[in-house]
């Protein structure tokens, strides 16, 4: 009997793969059967679809003849590929779209390179300059063509709502914040009536008012654009979402960041713009990039009113007679494409969520 | 002369004179605001020869609606086909609620599953399904999906009696003979003594400490009782199953497939939601409540039912309710594929025939309005009564 005190180590079966395996996902016996169906499930969905989106698929061609195998029609995409990123808009102007697509990824990849200088200005640059050239590049005017913009359409109209919709709404909405907790009754009664309107209604009654009711509000001879009258709708409507994410944030402030900041004798615009609002806002940047994703997602709806967002297109081009019977490929296209943009959204906000989790 | 000049000065650096003054510059624009809008809109209106005001509600609508729960004709009034999409509104919301509970609790416990397979899928599933935008679900479902089925001759069939195509969903219908009511009254009436036997019991233990089987006990009267009153009245409750006649099915009830396409969508959406609240809820329960539970010796569905559970749905429930209202709102998707809801009946063609935008809106966005105010109201009386003492 030799008594050693050599460490035993735990069974073979615990370590490395098979422990793994083990642990996770056959600990017992209806852990393993949920395992089985598990992999039967996967087993009966991904093989399929693997095969209709890549193994089986159409890539080369030009009309709908040239898709012979069984799988899907990209030749479809392919072929309307203007039209499912630009709308209408006039083939030989799209470069003033790409232009305007080109100074957004430059100034957005700098912002997201760490480390780098005069972000700030790069910033201001996107938020005060970069919204008068769009208007100028996309609509026309100083020597350039005008593009009316029921010719805008796909995927860029789908940018430049939500674009502007997450722009435009940010600032409401920290108005709308503030004006809720003010102390004076009656800014904080109307506020609070505002957002409650706006938040307890779905969004295509919002579209729906803004397309039939805008017009009788205006004085005669005041036309809105059909895109103009869609976007102050969203952006009211997704401002008082917001305004409740920002006020969210203004009440997990704690109370003595306030205090302080009366003592040192700060004005309530001076306070909110230097103490309350910088950390508050920080506080719920998830939250608010959730609500862009909202917004991303909700753009779809104006084609209810009769704007062809990418969306609405990818339904238009399979209506075409020449291309019926693909709405599966241009549903599942879409779908990735609208996919790819929020969760980039969504992994952004995350990565930012971490970042800026300083201190506490 | 120095008094006076502080005294105007410190009337004008008053606190409360400064926030008085602002208040009434606010409300005088926004009273401005809305001036301006109502004299123009009477104008416009005036224009175009539109009578303001709810008249036009007792006309005859003189359009036909392709699914109704009540009876509705072109020769029905206005006010009728607000009823009628009204209705498929709520039937819609209430399916689509009861589905995207069931399919979001199960997906949100599967995230916690400690298989690590069934939890990757859960999580596949949330984060695909919620980052799609919700009409192109519904678009998918019923262009792609439901349109694409075979004809009424070759349907998918369950057990004979549900049946699956192109003209929608087919499942068996309940009759009710006679004699069926005295089932109903009984039915009724012991559920009120089971809920009479809950109290009862739950005071006796409070009182004594003894346990009484309530759950089981009512149980067994319900359905008892039920089954017996079945027999003495000889069966009255039979199922009238779907046939094929000619090109279609007789019989039965009938889902149209833009129904069924919109509480699939709906659900499917709004499940990925709710399985992140259910997720949420059971991980703020923390985990010191299930090892002091464990540590006084419950067994491990007691510690469910009674640790686990009432203080996760203390947690979910708040936001629980806010995905059903997002749900039911959403359910206005329904105009995109024409299901008849109240906002494709009343905000589209009623709105397109009188012209009425202003009264037809207003009813349409109070109707949601009403629903969201009223469910917050009762979200508001929950966290008061679920509140612990002590909290915030």
């Amino acid at each position: 009997m030799s008594t050693t005190n050599k460490e035993i180590g735990p069974p073979v079966i615990e370590l490395g793969v098979m422990g793994w395996l083990r642990k996770n996902l056959f600990s017992n016996w209806y852990n393993s059967l949920l395992t089985i169906s598990g992999l039967y499930l996967l087993y009966i969905l991904i093989p399929p679809l693997v095969n209709w989106i890549f193994l089986d698929a159409n890539f080369v061609g030009s009309t709908r003849d040239d898709c012979t195998n069984e799988g899907a029609c990209w030749i479809f995409i392919q072929q309307n590929i203007k039209l499912i990123f630009y709308g209408l808009y006039p083939t030989e102007e799209l470069w003033r779209v790409n232009f305007v697509y080109l100074i957004l990824l430059i100034s957005g990849i700098y912002l997201l390179i760490p480390n780098l200088k005069r972000k700030g200005w790069v910033g201001a640059f996107l938020l005060i300059i970069f919204p008068i050239i769009c208007v100028v590049m996309l609509s026309g005017g100083l020597g350039l063509e005008a593009v009316e913009t029921r010719l805008w359409g796909g995927l860029f109209l789908t940018l430049v709502i939500a674009g502007v919709g997450i722009v435009l709404s940010l600032p409401i909405g920290v108005m709308l914040a503030l004006g809720r907790r003010s102390k004076l009754p009656v800014v904080s009664l109307l506020c609070t009536i505002f957002i409650e309107i706006w938040r307890g209604v779905p969004l295509i009654t919002v579209l729906f008012m803004a397309s039939n009711m805008f017009p009788l509000f205006m004085p005669e001879g005041v036309n809105f654009d059909k895109l103009i009258r869609a976007l102050i709708g969203v952006m009211f409507f997704s401002a008082a979402y917001l305004a409740e994410v920002v006020r969210g944030g203004l009440q997990a402030m704690p109370k003595g960041q306030y205090e302080a900041s009366q003592a040192v004798g700060l004005t309530y615009w001076r306070m909110m713009a230097l103490v309350i609002l910088p950390q508050s806002l920080k506080m719920v940047i998830p939250a608010i990039i959730g609500s862009f994703i909202a917004i991303f997602k909700d753009t779809t709806l104006v084609l209810v009113i009769g704007l062809f967002d990418f969306l609405g297109i990818i339904q238009f081009v399979g209506t075409n007679p020449d291309w019926l019977g693909f709405s599966h490929e241009g549903y599942v296209f879409a779908a990735a494409v609208f996919w790819v943009f929020c969760y980039a959204m969504s992994w952004y906000s995350q990565r930012l969520e971490k970042k800026l989790d300083t201190g506490r | 002369m120095e008094t006076d000049k502080s005294k105007i000065g410190s009337f004008i650096f008053n606190r409360s004179v400064q926030g008085a003054f602002y208040q009434l510059i606010t409300l005088g624009l926004v009273a401005l605001g809305i001036y301006y809008i109502v004299t123009n809109t009477a104008r416009n209106m005036m224009e175009r020869g539109l009578a303001s005001g709810f008249h036009f509600l007792g006309v005859e609508s003189q359009f036909d609606i392709g699914m109704t729960l009540i009876e509705y004709s072109p020769t029905s009034t206005y006010f009728d086909s607000f009823i009628v999409g009204l209705l498929n509104t709520l039937l819609v919301a209430g399916i689509g609620i009861l589905f995207a509970t069931i399919i979001g609790f199960t997906v949100g416990i599967m995230r916690l599953s400690s298989n690590w397979l069934i939890a990757k899928i859960a999580e596949a599933y949330v984060e695909i399904l919620r980052n799609i935008p919700l009409l192109l679900q519904i678009f998918f479902w019923y262009f792609a999906v439901l349109r694409a089925l075979p004809k009424p001759k070759q349907s998918l069939e369950l057990y004979d009696s549900f049946f699956l195509n192109n003209r929608g969903l087919f499942i068996p219908d309940t009759v009710f003979g006679e004699g069926s009511s005295i089932i109903f009254y009984l039915l009724c009436l012991t559920i009120i003594i089971s809920i009479g036997i809950f109290i009862w019991a739950k005071r006796r233990q409070n009182r004594t400490g003894e346990r009484f089987p309530a759950f089981y006990v009512s149980a067994a009267l319900i359905l008892s009782t039920f089954i017996i009153s079945l027999a003495a009245t000889g069966f009255p409750v039979s199922f009238e199953y779907p046939e094929l006649k000619g090109f279609n099915f007789k019989g039965g009830v009938k889902l149209i497939p833009e129904l069924v396409a919109l509480t699939f969508a709906l659900a499917m959406y709004t499940a990925s939601f709710i399985a992140e609240v259910v997720r949420g809820g059971i991980m703020a329960v923390s985990k010191g409540q299930t090892e002091a539970a464990k540590s006084v010796g419950l067994k491990q569905n007691l510690i469910l039912r009674l640790i686990i559970i009432p203080q996760a749905l203390r947690v979910i429930v708040p936001p629980l309710t806010n995905q059903y209202l997002n749900l039911t709102k959403n359910s206005s998707l329904a105009a995109a594929i024409a299901y008849p809801d109240l906002v494709l009946v009343f905000a589209g063609t009623a709105l397109m025939q009188t012209g009425q935008a202003i009264e037809i809106i207003g009813m349409v966005m109070g109707v949601y309005l009403f629903l969201s105010l009223f469910t917050s109201l009762i979200m508001n009386l929950f966290n008061r009564t679920m509140k612990v003492d002590g909290e915030r």
